[in-house]
């Protein structure tokens, strides 16, 4: 009974995209006020429709009502709780309408809080983010319905994938997907403006918070997913360009890029048809993420053929969107008229210059993940692209984006003074030089690229703060003064130079987890024990324990340094009798310069476990770097300029226009 | 079969993971006793790719064939074989799927020089920009009469109110210069 309530609501909410996505358009076309003003109860009629059959889901999933197929395939009676509810979203069909969930959410929200937007063009945002809602909601009714039922049921379930089981990856999903899907917002805007023919600062500034949001929910999706990798799989690693790791980080890259141009729009009214074009292009990786690892395209071409209907789907969906909103790009970019002008040399320059790296990125990676299919489909040879390509092909582009990303936040509008700019950063030359002795000192005769690089952390890490430093005149004037110009300073401010140094924090972590990684593998016998990087690591038994839904055999290794206790790891293999699937939990402590990580494996038999120990310098400041970052976004999203939907109060008005001093501008 | 079953369950079940059943997987009874030869042993592992799994060096995969592969690149190093020549084996027995880092030929300048071609046309791309905006400078695009309206409007009102009223009653449009 609830599963048909859910299913019939999927179908009502069909219905109403229907409405939003046809009646607004035609009424926007026609200058028809009544029929625009459709979109806004639709768009809020769907979500509720939709947020109803995802609590019907939810509902089937928390009770474990085994009629269900999803149910059976994805669940288990003995799970706890917590996996029982984050299972609805840890399979296909589930994840999909959490995706429309979200989708159908961006879109309640221009409709609840845009009245400040142009009617016709909040009509056309609607109109354009129900076409998205239409093609998923068909994709999932037709190809993916979780609702089905099996009769005769069976008396329990196949539990969900053990791997899944686990609070990084419960709440890994909904965090990337909002992501995702927040691009779809940028999308809309962007089609609706091609429509329209009219792109100004006013839709820089409705594009601006969405794409930060989305970014922010992106970079914390993808830094969860890598730290679920990192602790879960027992490999010490925490990015193995993994296909399905590649497909989330594309539209990362281009997100921020786009996050970087919509600025110059919003500003100086420059890269305007770049801008849409960007929007564009995210949304349709951001698209490409979601599908191609559901379709097992990116295993092999033939596993798409698995399940051709689903296949076939995914394809036209993708051919319609991101043909078709291409095609309208070359057809109405030409009517965007261009903007203000400005030097190579100036922030706008600078903002180029990070939109061009960071797109040559993003090609890279494409490049790298897609190759194999494409080389398979043309000649049917085989190859393989791993960690080495993109460590020799994507790493040095990025190099030269985290050097320039110093120089941007120092330069003014329209035309900066390099010499300037070179002297303002005399200090963050100083945080280089630090940064590498520090390095040299403690590594000693170690790779002298490593130096170098953490030298680039530390030259970023410094130049952040410089900017921040110098807005608030620090040590300049008395703290007190400061501290009242920090208050002052826009949130927006805040959020970049939190977020430029959260990328410092996190480049530092990961130079540090490539370079002095070390790894040991050893037989211990209980009471034996091993020593890696100065600490020594005993292990004091391996016990047999019942966790509600597998078993375990945890290991007891206890770390000492010099003879002084530092930690004791707790590391376990567990094994999920009903997939009959083992899995790791790794034992970790972290001292904030390093993880020191364990690793139990196998018995040998004899009394012997074999024990893998990693030593990570620095690791730590890749979550907390991200962490950095999404803090970033948040906190420039709470800008009073930026508030999503709120009317701007104006105090007091700059008859100036925003060029000019870089200290009013950002 | 299983492993395969394994990735495809894995595969429909989530957005961003690596697919590996997590298991130690070098195992210590494989460890040479010359420290330089293991070295050399573990570092080649690290770019040979486990055949059956997906996107995995048999350094990190537990599958039965990356533990062949894995003892088999140890002997032939304690034959006296340099690392060029193990790959050389391999790619014999297996092709270029082995190898994690593809290798520099006719089917992959393309993959190889991609980068760089995309870096150098935007390099391109950004040029003529900034070359076509020196060359003609755009003059401010005229007003709208919507525009010239609104404009009038504003210089009309008294100064106090003038800003909130152009909030409210313009939406984004007004606000727009004045940040």
């Amino acid at each position: 009974m609830i599963a048909e309530l859910g299913h019939f609501a999927l179908i009502l909410a069909l219905l109403a995209a229907v409405v939003q996505g046809s009646l607004p358009m035609i009424g926007a076309a026609r200058g028809n006020a009544a029929w625009m003003a459709v979109a806004q109860p639709a768009a809020v009629l769907q979500v509720v429709l939709v947020a109803l059959s995802f609590a019907a889901l939810t509902y089937v999933y928390v009770v474990s009502d085994f009629t269900v197929i999803n149910v059976v395939e994805n669940s288990h009676s003995a799970k706890p709780m917590l996996y029982k509810v984050t299972g609805v979203w840890g399979n296909h069909e589930g994840s999909m309408i959490l995706w429309i969930l979200i989708l159908a959410l961006f879109g309640s929200m221009v409709a609840l809080f845009g009245s400040n937007l142009p009617p016709s063009l909040r009509a056309r945002v609607l109109g354009v983010q129900a076409w998205i809602g239409i093609g998923f909601l068909l994709f999932t009714l037709l190809t993916s319905n979780p609702f089905l039922r099996v009769f005769p049921a069976p008396p329990d379930g196949r539990d969900l994938n053990p791997l899944l089981q686990d609070p990084g990856l419960a709440f890994h999903p909904p965090l990337l997907y909002a992501g995702y899907v927040g691009f779809s917002m940028a999308f809309s805007f962007a089609i609706a403006a091609l429509i329209e023919g009219k792109l100004d600062a006013a839709w820089a500034r409705w594009v601006r918070p969405w794409t930060l949001l989305a970014w922010a929910f992106l970079t914390a999706g993808i830094a969860l997913g890598s730290w679920w990798a990192y602790y879960e799989l027992g490999w010490g690693g925490w990015w193995f360009w993994d296909p399905v790791e590649n497909v989330s980080f594309m539209p990362w890259l281009l997100g921020t890029a786009l996050l970087h141009s919509a600025i110059v729009v919003e500003k100086r009214d420059a890269l305007k048809v770049w801008t849409v074009l960007l929007a564009i292009l995210t949304f349709s990786l951001s698209l490409m993420g979601t599908f191609i690892v559901r379709s097992g395209l990116l295993t092999s071409v033939h596993a798409f053929a698995t399940d051709p209907e689903r296949g076939f789907f995914i394809l036209v969906l993708l051919l319609i969107t991101i043909g078709g909103s291409l095609m309208l790009f070359a057809l109405r970019a030409p009517v965007l008229k261009p903007g203000g002008l400005f030097s190579p040399v100036s922030r706008e320059g600078g903002m180029v210059i990070n939109n061009l790296l960071l797109a040559a990125g993003c090609a890279t990676v494409f490049l790298g993940t897609l190759y194999p299919l494409f080389l398979e489909a043309v000649d049917g040879s085989k190859v393989s692209v791993g960690p080495p390509f993109f460590n020799a092909t994507f790493v040095p582009l990025m190099v030269p984006l985290l050097f320039l990303m110093a120089f941007g936040p120092l330069m003014p509008w329209k035309r900066a003074d390099l010499a300037g700019v070179l002297s303002r950063l005399k200090l963050a030359a100083l945080g280089a030089v630090v940064a590498a002795g520090i390095t040299l000192y403690m590594e000693q005769g170690g790779p002298i690229l490593a130096v170098a690089a953490m030298g680039l952390a530390g030259w970023l890490f410094v130049a952040s703060l410089v900017e921040w430093g110098d807005r608030i005149k620090l040590f300049r004037v008395p703290l007190g003064d400061s501290w009242r110009r920090a208050r002052n300073l826009p949130r927006s401010s805040h959020g970049m130079t939190l977020a430029h140094s959260g990328m410092a924090i996190a480049a530092a972590g990961m130079i540090g987890a490539s370079v002095w990684n070390l790894e040991e593998v050893r037989n211990l016998r209980p009471g034996e024990s091993m020593e890696v990087a100065g600490y020594s690591y005993r292990l004091e038994g391996v016990a047999q324990l019942q966790g509600p839904n597998y078993l375990s055999d945890m290991a007891t290794i206890s770390v000492t340094r010099d003879g002084l206790p530092v930690a004791v790891l707790t590391p376990e293999k567990r094994l999920y009798p009903v997939q009959n699937m083992p899995t790791t939990e790794a034992g970790i402590h972290t001292t904030w310069v390093s993880d020191l990580y364990a690793v139990i494996g196998d018995s040998d038999g004899r009394g012997g476990w074999a024990v893998r120990i990693f030593h990570e310098p620095l690791v730590p400041w890749i979550w907390l770097g991200s962490l950095v970052m999404v803090l970033g976004g948040l906190v420039s999203l709470s800008d009073r300029r930026l508030r999503v939907g709120a009317p701007s109060r104006q105090a007091k008005a700059k008859a100036a226009p925003a060029g000019g001093h870089p200290a009013a501008a950002e | 079969m299983k492993v395969l079953g394994i990735i495809l369950a894995l595969l429909l079940a989530m957005p961003v993971v690596v697919l590996a059943v997590p298991v130690v997987a070098l195992e210590p009874d494989e460890i040479l006793d010359d420290p330089v030869l293991e070295q050399r042993a573990r570092d080649l592992s690290k770019v040979i790719r486990c055949v059956v799994c997906q996107n995995e060096s048999i350094d990190s995969s537990n599958a039965e064939i990356a533990r062949e592969v894995r003892l088999l690149v140890r002997e032939r190093m304690v034959d006296g074989d340099t690392d060029q020549q193990v790959l050389d084996y391999l790619v014999a027995r297996y092709g270029d799927f082995v190898l994690l880092r593809p290798p520099m030929k006719a089917s992959t300048y393309l993959l190889w020089f991609g980068p760089g071609i995309v870096l150098v046309l935007g390099m391109i791309g950004v040029f003529v920009f900034f070359r076509r905006q020196r060359a003609a400078p755009v003059a401010a695009a005229p007003l709208s009469a919507e525009e010239e309206q609104r404009l009038s409007h504003l210089l009309g009102e008294p100064e106090e109110t003038r800003p909130q009223e152009a909030g409210a009653e313009n939406a984004g449009n007004g606000t727009a210069g004045r940040q």
